[in-house]
């Protein structure tokens, strides 16, 4: 490499040893680790996966497959509807936790025990709850009305609200958390403005909290779409895809193909999501790394 | 008269305060009926487990002493797979500290040429959704041989951390002020000096934050697990809770009893560093 100087004079560029400084190359040294991790298990994996996908068949072939169809409006189900009340839910928590009352703190410490406890045995937990015969809720319908509850998980569509209840369950306490911090950010003093005006609970929400909180609740709404993009244990666990693979959504059909060794079918099916993921994953990152 | 020290009584904070408890008991209830529902499978014989009792007649630890004695088929490795999770766990920890600090330290303090694009590079990482990575992740291992090894899953688990991880320390290190480096650069301190008598221990905090959180990510992980890793003496115990349901009967009360078992260490751990947790992860997660 050469700089080049004002008309066609150009004079060899130094060694790269003398343009660093030793800081800098610690710099590097110190650098290369994550660059080897990045490298490998993920510059790689992905190239890979999208090599093994690039035959037109895959997508014919996933076009054909009634389940990827089903898995697909599943996974917008379960995008648009889950973390739209899951987002709400913790919006309106976060106003009840951020109340000063010794008895909300130890409430507060409690609530985010699902979101510390490993998935399996909780989600394991509650789908022998739902169990029709010997589950604890239709134990409690029986001994309340005198009839047997629904069959939960075999129905498709109640399962399907039950694993997005499971969904709920595990991820509201961390969103939660998160939007307590944006809610204690905001300074007291317009609040006591508002009251001193005799602002209503609601206007105080509408004129000083919301527009306060407004970025940063879209911001978790769309972080909060990716990952639950990539929540595979509150379907799988809770109904394995079924009944009749008709709960599946992407991420557990994606590793349903590779358990029947259909790789390919596998990372043909993720890429189908990826127009979707893209602009979200460029928007976080714009909005991340401003 | 209103006497000194007694508040006065008033119906408004009683209605307000009954309006907060008709949230705060739906709460409580919807956070902890499922790990009730473990821990009443736990100390419940089997009979009682199954009739959907609320408390059992005959409230018992006979299910943790099958446990650790190993007396079930499905419970023949059991201390080889918890010790597994243990490994792995403190393994991906250790890892992910050590490979995230060096990497915010270069970014952050070196100010490396390319630093930036790493970071977004690390960014871009973390908004892949987890289980997408893994099935391209999971032909990787096996292209380098590493399946059913426990280094799959650690180095599976350290690439799920990393980028977090150097975003969090990243944030925390932007705070520290550049005159610190510049003092002890004047002292004639090298980098590896200011690295280690400067910059650690003023990260103490946000290192315990990540290392927390990378052990729990580990510790909790199934599905990377269950993808990587298969003989019953090398996979961890969310994978062996998970072969518990191939049988037709499955014991849900010694399911259920090592599951409770294996959710104690982490929320264990995570009440220890709670204080650590929240403000060194929240700050990372959230830049408004």
């Amino acid at each position: 490499m050469a700089i080049t100087l004002s008309g066609d004079q150009s004079i060899p560029a130094p060694p790269l040893s003398s343009r660093l400084t030793p800081a800098q190359v610690w710099g590097i040294v110190l650098l290369a680790p994550y660059l080897l991790v990045f490298l490998a298990f993920v510059v790689y994996p992905v190239c890979y996966g999208l090599w093994l996908a690039r035959a037109p068949s895959n997508y014919v072939a996933l076009y054909n497959d009634p389940i990827f169809a089903r898995a697909a409006v599943n996974t917008l189900i379960f995008l648009v509807i889950g973390i739209n009340i899951k987002m709400l839910i913790a919006l309106f928590l976060s106003g009840f936790f951020a109340q000063q009352r010794t008895w909300i703190r130890w409430l507060s410490v409690i609530f985010i025990l699902p979101w510390a406890v490993p998935s399996i045995p909780t989600i394991l937990s509650v789908r022998f709850m739902l169990n029709p015969e010997w589950g604890m809720i239709n134990h409690l319908i029986f001994s309340l009305t005198g009839d047997d509850g629904p069959n939960w998980l075999n129905d498709p569509t109640v399962a399907l609200s039950m694993a997005i209840a499971v969904h709920i369950w595990k991820s509201l306490p961390f969103w939660t958390l998160i939007l307590i911090t944006g809610r204690l950010a905001i300074s007291h003093d317009l609040f006591e403005a508002a009251e001193v005006d005799g602002a209503s609970w609601w206007q105080k929400f509408r004129f000083i909290t919301w527009p306060s909180m407004q970025t940063l609740y879209i911001t978790c709404t769309l972080l909060s779409m990716i990952w639950t993009l990539g929540d595979f244990n509150s379907v799988y666990l809770l109904t394995g895809g079924g009944p009749a693979d008709l709960t599946h959504v992407l991420s557990t059909l994606g590793i349903r193909y590779l358990r029947l060794d259909q790789l390919s079918l596998a990372m043909a099916s993720i890429v189908c999501a990826m127009p979707f993921v893209l602009p979200l994953v460029y928007f976080m990152m714009k909005r991340l790394s401003r | 008269m209103k006497l000194p020290g007694v508040s006065e009584f008033s119906w408004r904070d009683v209605a307000t305060e009954a309006r907060l408890l008709l949230i705060g008991i739906p709460v409580l209830l919807w956070t902890m009926i499922p790990i009730y529902h473990m821990f009443l499978f736990a100390i419940s014989p089997k009979e009682d487990a199954f009739s959907g009792k609320l408390w059992p007649d005959h409230p018992t630890l006979h299910n943790f002493e099958i446990v650790f004695k190993q007396q079930h088929y499905f419970l023949r490795d059991f201390y080889v797979q918890f010790w597994n999770s243990v490994v792995i766990a403190a393994a991906v920890g250790a890892l992910t500290l050590v490979i995230a600090t060096a990497a915010a330290f270069a970014i952050s303090r070196l100010k490396v040429p390319g630093g930036r694009m790493v970071l977004n590079l690390a960014l871009f990482t973390y908004f892949i959704p987890a289980a997408f990575l893994a099935v391209p992740m999971y032909r990787t291992m096996g292209n380098y041989g590493l399946l059913n090894n426990h280094w799959s899953l650690i180095l599976a688990m350290v690439t799920i951390a990393s980028p977090y991880a150097i975003w969090v320390l990243k944030q925390a290190s932007d705070k520290l002020p550049v005159e610190l480096d510049e003092a002890a650069v004047m002292d004639g301190a090298t980098t590896l000096q200011i690295f280690r008598l400067v910059y650690l221990p003023l990260m103490m905090p946000s290192l315990v934050a990540i290392g927390t959180y990378a052990v729990l990510l580990a510790w909790n992980e199934y599905l990377y697990a269950f993808l990587l890793l298969s003989n019953d003496q090398e996979i961890t115990l969310p994978v062996a809770l998970g072969n518990f349901l191939a049988a037709d009967d499955s014991p849900w009360e010694l399911l259920m009893t090592t599951g409770f078992i294996y959710a104690l260490p982490p929320a264990a751990v995570y009440y220890a560093f709670r204080r650590y947790m929240v403000g060194g992860l929240t700050a990372g997660a959230v830049k408004s």
